[in-house]
C-alpha cells in the first residue's frame, strides 16, 4: 500500500466515498407527483417468489409516480398489518380470513385478481398411492392413513390456511401426529425440506415449477376445485386508518385489474415454465373459476 | 454437496459478469452498513471516551450498561425500532418505516454499544498518569481528550471494525425495519435469506461468498492501517 | 532575587476514606531554588505536587501563585500553564520524539519555527539531539526519560515538578541524567520542587529540602541544615546516620584530595579541584575505634575524638563522637565492652581515605 501513506488519506476517503454516494444515490431519491406517494403493499411469500410483481410493480410505478413498498410475509401477517394499518392495501390468497377481514370493517374493495392452483406433491415411491386421486381431500384422508411423512408450512400464510381446510373437509386432526411436521418455513424451503425427507406436501404450482429441476418430487394430485388458489386485492378502510395512502391503494387496485394488466398475468411464465402461473380473473365471479 | 458447488460456481458467475442486480445489493449493503458504523464511531468513540474520563455518580452502572448493549439481539433492536416507526407509533409521522433510513438507524443502534464499550476499554487501557501527564503539559480539557484518543487508535480502529462486522452480517432487524424491498431495501443478508427460502440455494450461497468477500476486503483495508500504526 | 515567594501553599488538608493525607499549614516555594520533599512512602509527596500543579484541587487551603489565589478553574488553567510535571513514567507519546518534545508547544499555539527552535535547544540540553526522528517507541529507559525531561524543558514553565522521576534508572543512566538536570536548571535559572528519596539524588539536587511524614512537613530548611541538625529523630533516621560535612578541597593530586573540614583535614579519594565545596559522607561502619594512637596503620584519617553518646542498636552501639566536627561511628557491643567506652571518654578514631564519600556541591 505504497500509494496511500496515510492512513489519515484513506479514511477520509472512505469517509467522503460515503458521503459523496448518499449525496447522489438515486436508490433513495423521491419520485414525483402524488402528494402522498409512498404505497404499503402486504403480500405473501408465495407471490413475491413468483416474480410477478416484479415485472407489474416497476410498470405502475412508472405510470403512476406512485413508490410501492412490497412487504412479502405470510397471509396472516399481512392481513394484521391491514388490521392495525400498517399497509395501504393487500394481495393475498386466504379467502375465508379476507372475508372476515372485510366484515370487521378492515378493508374495503375486495376485488378478484388471479386465481393459480394447488398441488399435492410427493415423492415418485407414492407409499400413499394417491397419485390420480380425483379429490384432494380423498388424497389428504390416505396420506394420514398411511401415516406417510407429510410437511405443512405451519404459518399461518396462505398454503397453510388452504391445507388446513382440507384436512377438516377430510375430517382428520394431523396436528402432534408423528408423520405430520410443520416447518413454519416459506414454500421453497417446505419443498426442498420435503425433498429431502421424502415426504407429501402442499404447494402452489408456480413455487413448484421454479424449482422443479431441483427437487426429487412428483405432481400427484391437481385439478380439484378445492384447490383453486384465489388472489384478490383489498385496500384498507381509510375510514378506520387515515393515514392510509387510500388514493394510492385505490390505483394500485385499479392497475391490477385493469386490461392490460390481466394480460400481462394471462402470460407470466409461460416463456420459462412452459405454462402460465396464474390465470386472470378480474370482473370474473368465484364460482365461475375453474369451470 | 452438488448444491455447494453449483452455488460457487453461480457466486463465480454473478460477480465475474457484473450482474447489475447483485451489485446494486453489494452497494446497498455497503452505503447502509458504511454509514451506519460511522454514526457508531462519533456517537461511540465520544461517549465512551467521556465515561472513561470522567467520573461520575453512577459510572459503573452506566459501564454495565453499555457492556449489556455490546450484546444486545439484533432482532430485539429490530423490533423496538420497528415499533417506534410504524405508523401508530411515536415516530410513525417520519414514514421511515420500510426505508434504508431505518435500516441504517436500526444498525446504528446496534453498532454503538459495541464501538462505545471498546474505546471505553482503550481509553482506561492507557497509562493512568497519562491524563495528568498531557494535562500538566498545558492541555486544555479537549486537547487532552484529542491526544488521548489519538494513542488509543489501535484499539479504537479495532472497534470499528467490530462495529461493521456486527452490522454488515445483521439480517433479522434490516428485514423487519427494511421490508427487503427489491432495488430499494435489500441488501446482501436479507436477499440471502429471501433466496434461500424460495429454494434458490445457488444463488444464496453466491450471495453469502460475496458478503464474505466484501467482509474479508473492508476488514484487511482497516487490519493494514492498523498494523502500520503498530510497526511505526 | 524576589523576596516574595513564587508559590505558597497555605491550610492545605485533605482527607481520604477518614485518613488525613495531607495537612500543611505553611509551604513555601523560592524562585530559582530547588526544593526536595523527601520522606517515606505515603507521606504525601506525590499527593502534594500534585495539588501545587493544579492537578488536584484542594478542598480545604489556599493555593497562590506569584502573590495570587488559585480558585477558580481558569486560574487552575493557568497555574498548570506555568507548572508541569515529570512523573516517575515517562509517559511518552506513540509519536516521533520531536512530535513528543513539541507537545506543550502545540498547546499553546506557538509558531512552528520557535517551536523548532526551543525543541532542538530542550534537545541539547539532555544531549540527545541525534534522537529528534526516533520513533518513542525504539527508545531505552534511559533516552525515554531524558527524552520526558527535555518535553517539560521546551516549555520553560515557571516551576518544574519531579515526582521521583528517576526512580525506575539503571545507576550509570541515573547519574548522567542528574548532571544535565542539574546543568539545564542552573541555565535556565528555572525553579524546581522533586520528592526524591536516594541520598545521592538529595545530596546533589537539592537547595532546599521540606521532609514530610504522614502528610505533614516536619522539618524545612537548606540541605545542610537538615542533614546536620535533624531536629527530630525521625528526620535523623531518614536522611541517615551517615556523617555528612561540608568542606572545601586542599589540594588534589592524583585522585588524592585533601579536604578542608571545620578546620582540621580529611585525606580522600576523588577528582575535583582546589577550592571546590563539596560534601563529605563517611558511613558510620567505616570508623574505627581504638584507645590511643597505634602504631603505624594503612589508614590516613587518623584523629582524636570524645565520645559525646553511646547509643545500643541491637548488637551495636551507636558512638556520637566529636572530633571538632560531628562523626558517627558503630561499635560492636564486646568492643565497646573491651575498651570501656563511656561518655566523655577520649579515643581515637580512623577511617580510610577511600571510605570519604566525596559528592561536589555545585550552588
Amino acid at each position: 500500500m505504497r500509494v496511500f501513506r496515510s492512513s489519515k488519506v484513506i479514511l477520509t476517503l472512505m469517509i467522503v466515498a460515503l458521503i459523496a454516494a448518499f449525496g447522489t444515490s438515486s436508490a433513495f431519491a423521491a419520485k414525483a407527483a402524488p402528494k402522498q406517494k409512498n404505497i404499503i403493499l402486504a403480500t405473501t411469500t408465495s407471490t413475491q417468489d413468483s416474480g410477478l410483481l416484479d415485472k407489474l410493480i416497476p410498470i405502475f410505478e412508472k405510470q403512476t409516480g406512485y413508490f410501492v413498498k412490497t412487504i412479502a410475509v405470510g397471509s396472516g401477517q399481512a392481513m394484521k398489518m391491514g388490521e392495525k394499518g400498517e399497509a395501504d392495501v393487500m394481495l393475498v390468497h386466504s379467502p375465508d380470513a379476507e372475508k372476515k377481514f372485510v366484515e370487521e370493517g378492515y378493508g374495503v374493495n375486495r376485488q378478484l385478481v388471479m386465481h393459480n392452483d394447488f398441488i399435492i406433491v410427493g415423492p415418485g415411491a407414492d407409499q400413499a398411492k394417491i397419485k390420480g386421486v380425483k379429490s384432494s381431500a380423498e388424497a389428504f384422508k390416505m396420506i394420514a392413513k398411511t401415516e406417510s411423512l407429510f410437511l405443512s408450512r405451519g404459518d399461518n400464510s396462505g398454503t397453510h390456511a388452504k391445507e388446513k381446510k382440507l384436512w377438516q373437509k377430510a375430517d382428520i386432526t394431523p396436528a402432534g401426529q408423528k408423520w405430520y411436521q410443520e416447518t413454519g418455513l416459506g414454500m421453497g424451503q417446505t419443498l426442498n425440506v420435503a425433498s429431502e425427507k421424502k415426504g407429501y406436501t402442499l404447494a402452489d404450482r408456480g413455487t413448484y415449477l421454479a424449482l422443479k429441476k431441483n427437487l426429487g418430487l412428483d405432481i400427484l394430485v391437481g385439478g380439484d376445485a378445492a384447490l383453486l388458489n384465489i388472489y384478490h386485492v383489498i385496500e384498507v378502510n381509510s375510514a378506520k386508518w387515515p393515514k392510509a395512502n387510500a388514493d394510492g391503494a385505490k390505483a394500485f387496485a385499479a392497475f391490477m385489474v385493469s386490461k392490460k394488466t390481466q394480460a400481462i398475468i394471462k402470460t407470466f411464465g409461460v416463456d420459462k415454465y412452459g405454462s402460465p402461473l396464474f390465470f386472470p380473473d378480474a370482473g370474473k365471479k368465484v364460482e365461475d373459476l375453474g369451470k | 454437496m452438488d448444491l455447494i458447488v453449483q452455488g460457487t460456481i453461480k457466486a463465480f458467475e454473478l460477480i465475474v459478469t457484473f450482474d447489475p442486480e447483485v451489485l446494486g445489493i453489494t452497494w446497498l449493503s455497503l452505503k447502509i452498513s458504511g454509514t451506519a458504523t460511522l454514526i457508531s464511531l462519533f456517537i461511540g468513540v465520544s461517549i465512551g471516551t467521556i465515561v472513561a474520563l470522567t467520573n461520575f455518580f453512577g459510572k459503573r452502572f452506566v459501564i454495565s450498561l453499555i457492556n449489556t448493549g455490546m450484546g444486545l439481539p439484533p432482532v430485539v433492536v429490530g423490533l423496538f425500532v420497528t415499533m417506534l416507526i410504524w405508523r401508530s407509533g411515536p415516530f410513525g409521522f417520519l414514514e421511515i418505516l420500510y426505508t434504508p433510513y431505518a435500516m441504517i438507524i436500526a444498525q446504528a443502534v446496534i453498532a454503538t454499544p459495541i464501538v462505545m464499550g471498546i474505546s471505553l476499554a482503550s481509553i482506561q487501557n492507557l497509562p493512568p498518569n497519562l491524563r495528568l501527564q498531557i494535562l500538566s503539559l498545558g492541555a486544555s480539557r479537549l486537547q487532552m481528550v484529542w491526544i488521548l484518543v489519538k494513542e488509543a487508535k489501535l484499539p479504537l480502529l479495532a472497534a470499528v471494525m467490530a462495529g461493521f462486522g456486527g452490522v454488515i452480517s445483521e439480517v433479522g432487524a434490516s428485514i423487519m425495519v427494511g421490508g427487503n424491498i427489491k432495488g430499494y431495501s435489500r441488501v446482501l443478508t436479507t436477499a440471502t435469506v429471501m433466496e434461500t427460502g424460495k429454494g434458490n440455494f445457488d444463488i444464496a450461497i453466491a450471495l453469502g461468498i460475496i458478503l464474505l468477500i466484501l467482509a474479508f476486503i473492508i476488514n484487511a483495508l482497516l487490519t493494514q492501517i492498523q498494523q502500520r500504526q503498530h510497526l511505526r | 532575587m524576589n523576596s516574595e515567594p513564587l508559590m505558597e501553599a497555605k491550610n492545605i488538608i485533605l482527607r481520604r476514606g477518614g485518613v488525613t493525607v495531607l495537612d500543611i499549614p505553611e509551604l513555601q516555594v523560592r524562585q530559582g531554588r530547588i526544593l526536595a520533599l523527601i520522606g517515606p512512602n505515603g507521606a504525601g509527596k506525590s499527593t502534594l505536587l500534585l495539588m501545587l500543579a493544579g492537578l488536584l484541587k484542594p478542598r480545604q487551603g489556599d493555593i497562590y501563585f506569584q502573590g495570587k489565589p488559585v480558585e477558580t478553574r481558569a486560574d487552575l488553567f493557568m497555574l498548570r500553564r506555568n507548572v508541569s510535571v515529570v512523573f516517575q513514567e515517562p509517559l511518552l507519546l506513540n509519536s516521533s520524539v520531536y512530535e513528543n518534545v513539541a507537545l506543550g508547544l502545540k498547546f499553546r499555539n506557538i509558531n512552528s519555527q520557535e517551536i523548532k527552535v526551543r525543541v532542538q535547544k530542550a534537545l541539547e540540553y539532555f544531549g540527545i539531539s541525534q534522537l529528534e526522528k526516533r520513533s518513542a517507541r525504539t527508545l531505552s529507559g534511559g533516552e525515554a526519560r531524558r527524552v520526558s525531561l527535555a518535553r517539560v524543558f521546551a516549555i520553560q514553565p515557571q516551576i518544574i515538578l519531579l515526582d521521583e522521576a528517576f526512580n525506575s534508572l539503571d545507576p550509570p543512566s541515573r547519574e548522567t541524567i542528574i548532571d544535565d538536570l542539574k546543568n539545564t536548571l542552573d541555565k535556565t535559572k528555572i525553579t524546581a520542587i522533586m520528592a526524591l528519596h536516594d541520598r545521592e539524588e538529595i545530596l546533589r539536587l537539592a537547595q532546599d529540602i521540606s521532609v514530610m511524614d504522614s502528610g505533614k512537613i516536619v522539618q524545612s530548611g537548606t540541605t545542610s541544615e537538615i542533614y546536620n541538625h535533624p531536629d527530630s529523630e525521625f528526620v535523623a533516621n531518614f536522611v541517615g546516620t551517615e556523617t555528612i560535612l561540608e568542606g572545601t578541597i586542599k589540594s588534589c593530586i592524583e585522585g588524592n584530595v585533601i579536604i578542608s573540614v571545620y578546620g582540621k583535614e580529611i585525606e580522600a579519594i576523588g577528582d575535583c579541584f582546589i577550592g571546590q565545596k563539596v560534601y563529605c559522607c563517611l558511613r558510620p561502619e567505616n570508623v574505627m575505634i581504638s584507645e590511643r594512637m597505634q602504631g603505624k596503620i594503612s589508614v590516613r584519617n587518623i584523629m582524636e575524638a570524645n565520645v559525646t553518646k553511646i547509643i545500643r542498636q541491637g548488637f551495636f552501639n551507636k558512638l556520637i563522637l566529636d572530633c571538632g566536627f560531628p562523626l558517627v561511628a558503630y561499635i560492636t557491643v564486646p568492643s565497646s565492652e573491651d575498651l570501656g567506652i563511656a561518655p566523655g571518654m577520649t579515643v581515637t578514631a580512623s577511617f580510610k581515605a577511600t571510605s570519604v564519600h566525596v559528592i561536589p556541591i555545585k550552588k
